[in-house]
């Protein structure tokens, strides 16, 4: 990490960190708003010490004239609006010698890991500075300073801070823009910061602001939920947060559940009662939630279970990012309980993912689990619209008064019609206990087998379409990977041609069931195969080896969270592995 | 006995499956199943209107032997399920089933929370003082001195009073029916039925095989001596100082019932992108 | 008044003799609990012909509903034996039912089902559930029969000395003379029928779980 990365990708990371009350988090958002206002994309990654308040904390960017998926594997640029403890975060940002610091020399020189790593200090009194602007706050100033670093123009700056500050009054308007501008100013004078330059993509006014967790709930309502019932549980709260006002401006309801529980049984309650429905949590709650998922697989209820993952097991570390339900997700639960895992794989496709999931979930009568994380969850983004897929809730339901209604009839998609109460004639008893087509309950072999095949076969023959993975680039070394390794894995990729080396993508957004023939195609001549995940013990490589006859030589690249997963890393894996 | 001319009321026997109990003969929960189909033909509700939903256990198991369309869920959690599909489809007349191990001891949370939340549902707990299903353990009302395998000598652990703590946690309606007399059963699940809110009631219902000296219920209980209250510390007051076996309906409130708007929202999806915009 | 009489004799009489009047109510001991003494059922406040009828018809009703609830039980649990005595029962009882309906000329009672209160907890005739056992025997089940039919003989008497109405009065009696008679041959057909030994009841399986 000391020596500055040949880079492929034109961008620039910056972090800003302090104590509480500096309002590290409020100067990253609003640095990302006048990245959007300038017209280029960014993401904000959030990571802050385990205080509620007062704690320190560090935003994270990246930001770059065409959209970006990750953070980068150093930083160009830390503003430290004071130290205290900020030297925790020594892992999370990395500094190399054309790097750049700046701190406030009237509190403390900064923290001797960032010191020892050789990066250019620049020392600014912030508090000095914004006390000379009264009604001005430090923060202010290291967005200045930032903006100005990475090049952005002065006006955005004062353009997002007119709107965001109007609620303040004039006044105080005036003395932060203030501050920004002097901040600004002080960043003409720092020299060794490539600044990004270049052209913007033609035709992108059109973009979106938003988290992982805010797609996440939007994919939902896009995909036709209009219930919801859930416990509060990091990282998954503003999911929740989101669709609380949202849902019922489009005719829904959320409910705060007494514990997950009862939101896993609310919610197979109300999708029973014909609503598509959602719930949101993270690894312990969707531990508790598994007794119930296996319900909704019996009784053939639709439902989405929004998992974002964190830290684990137990308790784990609850703000911070780590892919290790991939376990639970897809074998967490007893019995033959086939079920549907999807995984968005970027920020926008929160969106996307998890209204393919609900689509997923009511055409097939099943539970659908998705497995977003911390890190696409409070990461905040600049993205492009996600189209809309076109894909829309739609259940197959029973005629009014049809005669004879089995309702766990054996069909030739293993998908029955699913009478929704009210309908007259077609009452049946949804049950979790085994049962004959009828729904009453069965212990006979016959039965069992006749629809343990039923539910295995709707998810199994189902159409997915090509949404199952994206499948990018060729070459006989393949990387494959989910979710939030995506980025990274990609711009390793990316490097790795720029070298010369070849390679492939497969990026897999259907964890289960699995697709053997559509991998098998994916995979086609492929002599190594590099899987690529954040977890200690190579879930997902497991699971493939276990699910896939993976063609050649397999490696499994992997480590735990909560560091993210760099492109450099996967980079080296791939040098390393192509030149043996 | 029912015409079928369109106009004929809806009798008992049009809420009765023909898929019949497995309950042992002599068990309780056949009653209950009869009041169930009195106090909905009383009403005179349609079967496809009515959902029943249910947990795990004996008592669990009554949703199948009703006409209405039904729910079985998992041990403990049949009030979830079903707020979940009343908050979802408030048009509907949900009724949930349950025992006392179902509904006291693992399912024990959502009660307080249903009973908090209020939501308009009747909740029928068929309580035997024990788990049947399970072959014959005590449950939260079992008494403390009675012996089975798995608690040799008796729990010593003194009994749940159910019905007190519903007072406390907020259930609008309480009553105490007991098996044996269906008729008036079915009289207090219409009332609980009729009654906005959450409605609890409460029936004594022998396990003929695991408690047979249950079988005396029958000479133990009578009418609450006096009518219900509406002050709930008094109705938890005569609930506490009584022996459990004084049946009717002993707290009627009039707290407004937890609905979120369902389907009012006319919004599309689409409009909300404009917060996430540019 | 003549047609309560008419009804009557209509309902009861040739049931009776059709099916050997196998009636009801028992006093059987299971072995976990003495049966309970039930109290006879009192008067209900009938104060005309059609609502005794109508009562009538209710109480018939009621106990043909509980037969069959039992038959099915009985059926469930492969005990064909009883579940055919009980089935028995219920269509006696639902003849005499439909009887009383034919008589007044009506569709359905004037008095739905559920709307039916007695001063009991249960009809005079209706059987008590909790008297099942899964391996009774006809004998117990003959026994339940006879307790019912001396419930409702006491019921009728108890209305004929209370009713202020001499057609309500008349009918009652009739009524009760036809309950006498069933009881007597219920003891007829008791005494005919084998008595369950003392270990009627074992079973050397425990129950089977399906929880
Ligand atoms: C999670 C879970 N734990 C345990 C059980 C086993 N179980 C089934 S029913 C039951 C107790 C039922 O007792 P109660 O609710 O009183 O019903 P009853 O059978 O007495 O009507 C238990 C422990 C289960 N099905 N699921
Ligand atoms: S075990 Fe008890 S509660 Fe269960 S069916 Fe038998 S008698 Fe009823
Ligand atoms: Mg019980």
């Amino acid at each position: 990490m000391s020596k500055p990365k040949e880079k492929t990708k034109e961008s620039i990371s910056i972090a800003i960190t302090g104590s509480g009350g500096a309002g590290v988090m409020t100067a990253g958002t609003l640095l990302l708003e006048v990245a959007a206002q300038a017209g280029w994309y960014g993401l904000m990654v959030r990571s802050s010490g385990p205080q509620i308040r007062g704690g320190e904390a560090a935003a994270l960017m990246r930001f770059s004239k065409s959209p970006v998926e990750c953070l980068d594997d150093r930083f160009d640029v830390l503003i430290g609006i004071d130290w205290q403890n900020i030297h925790r975060f020594a892992d999370e940002i990395p500094l190399d010698a054309t790097s750049v610091m700046i701190g406030d020399p009237d509190q403390s020189e900064p923290p001797e890991v960032f010191v020892k790593r050789g990066a250019h200090y620049a020392p600014l009194p912030f508090k000095q500075m914004a006390k000379s602007l009264p009604g001005s706050w430090p923060n202010m100033i290291a967005l200045g300073v930032a903006a100005g670093l990475a090049g952005l123009p002065v006006d955005s700056i004062k353009a997002v801070l007119q709107k965001s500050l109007k609620k303040g009054g004039g006044e105080k308007m005036a003395a932060n823009i203030a501050a920004a501008e002097a901040g600004y100013a002080f960043a003409e004078g720092v020299p060794s910061v490539p600044r990004l330059s270049g052209k913007l993509a033609a035709g992108k006014e059109a973009r979106w602001l938003i988290t992982g967790n805010q797609a996440a709930g939007y994919g939902a309502v896009r995909g036709g939920v209009r219930f919801c019932a859930a416990y509060p549980i990091t990282p998954a709260t503003e999911v929740l947060e989101w669709l609380a006002p949202a849902l019922p401006k489009i005719g829904g309801a959320l409910v705060q559940a007494e514990d997950e529980l009862a939101s896993i049984n609310m919610i197979v309650g109300s999708s029973y009662g014909g609503v598509p429905s959602v719930t949101a949590t993270a690894g312990p709650g969707l531990s508790l939630m598994t007794e119930a998922i296996g319900l909704a697989v019996a009784a053939e209820v639709p439902i989405v279970v929004i998992d974002v993952m964190r830290g684990g097991p137990s308790t784990g570390i609850p703000a911070k990012s780590e892919q290790s339900d991939v376990n639970i997700a897809v074998n967490g639960l007893h019995g033959d309980a086939p079920r549907i895992v999807v995984a968005p794989n970027s920020i926008a496709d929160c969106v996307s993912a998890t209204q393919w999931a609900v689509y997923l979930a009511e055409a097939m009568q099943s539970p659908a689990i998705v497995l977003s994380d911390q890190y696409f969850g409070q990461t905040r983004a600049v993205v492009d619209p996600p189209a809309d897929i076109g894909l829309v809730t739609e259940r197959l339901k029973p005629a009014a008064g049809e005669n004879g209604y089995l309702r766990y009839a054996i069909t030739k998609s293993g998908i029955s019609p699913m009478a929704i109460p009210g309908n007259p004639g077609t009452a049946y008893t949804a049950d979790g206990l085994e049962h004959n087509e009828r729904g009453l309950p069965s212990s006979q072999s016959g039965d069992h087998i006749k629809q343990l095949d039923k539910r295995a076969k709707k998810l199994d023959q189902f159409d997915y379409g090509a949404r199952w993975a994206d499948i990018e680039g060729e070459g006989d070394l393949a990387v494959v990977t989910f979710g939030s390794c995506t980025g990274a894995a990609r711009e390793a990729l990316a490097r790795a041609a720029a070298d010369g080396i070849k390679g492939r993508l497969v990026s897999l957004r259907l964890l289960a069931p699995s697709r053997p023939a559509q991998m098998a195609k994916a995979l086609a001549g492929a002599k190594r195969v590099l899987v690529v995940e954040q977890n200690h013990t190579g879930q997902l490589y497991r699971y493939l080896r276990a699910e896939y006859d993976l063609p050649g030589t397999t490696r499994s690249f992997r480590h735990p969270g909560p560091l993210p997963m760099r492109p450099d890393e996967i980079h080296q894996q791939i040098t390393e592995w192509s030149r043996s | 006995m029912s015409s079928p001319a369109a106009a004929a009321p809806i009798t008992a026997q049009a809420f009765k499956s023909d898929y019949k109990p497995i309950w042992c003969p002599g068990c309780g929960d056949y009653s209950v199943l009869s009041s169930f189909t009195k106090a909905f033909a009383k009403l005179q509700l349609l079967p496809q209107d009515v959902a029943v939903v249910s947990g795990i256990g004996c008592s669990s198991r009554i949703p199948a032997y009703t006409t209405c369309y039904g729910f079985h869920g998992v041990h403990g959690r049949s009030l979830a399920a079903a707020a979940g599909l009343k908050l979802a489809r408030p048009d509907l007349t949900v009724v949930v089933a349950s025992g006392d191990g179902d509904g006291y001891s693992i399912g024990g949370n959502h009660f307080l929370h249903a009973c908090r939340r209020n939501v308009d549902l009747t909740y029928v707990v068929m309580d035997n003082h024990v788990y049947g299903m399970t072959k014959g353990q005590p449950s939260p009302t079992t008494e403390p001195d009675w012996d089975s395998k798995l608690s040799p000598g008796g729990t010593g652990l003194r009994t749940f009073n159910p019905l007190v703590i519903a007072l406390a946690a907020g259930a609008n309606f309480v009553a105490r029916a007991f098996a044996g007399d269906p008729n008036g059963t079915a009289d207090l699940i219409a009332e609980a039925i009729s009654t906005p809110g959450f409605s609890f009631v409460e029936i004594l219902s022998p396990c003929i095989t695991f408690r047979p000296e249950q079988r005396e219920w029958k000479q133990m209980v009578r009418p609450a001596a006096v009518t219900y209250t509406n002050d709930a510390a008094r109705a938890a007051r005569r609930i506490m100082t009584d022996d459990g076996m004084n049946i009717g309906v002993l707290y009627k409130g009039e707290r407004k019932p937890y609905q979120p708007p369902i389907g009012k929202g006319k919004k599309n999806p689409s409009d909300l992108e404009t917060e996430f915009a540019l | 008044m003549s047609t309560k009489k008419s009804v009557k004799k209509a309902t009861k009489k040739p049931v009776k003799k059709a099916v050997k009047r196998p009636v009801k109510k028992t006093v059987r001991k299971t072995a976990a609990a003495p049966a309970p003494k039930r109290a006879a059922a009192k008067s209900v406040p009938v104060a005309s012909n059609a609502e005794f009828m109508a009562h009538a018809y209710a109480m018939e009703a009621e106990a043909a509903e509980r037969y069959a609830e039992f038959a099915d039980s009985m059926e469930v649990h492969n005990n064909l034996e009883v579940a055919e005595l009980f089935r028995k029962l219920a269509r006696i009882e639902q003849i005499h039912a439909d009887q009383i309906l034919d008589q007044m000329g009506w569709k359905h009672s004037p008095l739905s089902s559920v709307n039916v209160r007695w001063e009991g907890m249960e009809g005079p005739e209706t059987a008590d559930p909790t008297e099942l056992h899964y391996l009774m025997q006809p004998y117990h089940a003959l026994q339940i029969a006879l307790l019912n039919e001396k419930r409702a003989r006491d019921f009728f008497a108890n209305l004929a000395k209370v009713t202020k109405d001499p057609g309500v009065r008349k009918g009652a009696l009739e009524m009760e003379e036809d309950e006498a008679e069933h009881v007597r041959l219920i003891e007829e057909w008791l005494k005919r029928t084998p008595k369950p030994d003392a270990n009627w009841h074992a079973d050397q399986d425990p129950p089977v779980l399906s929880d």
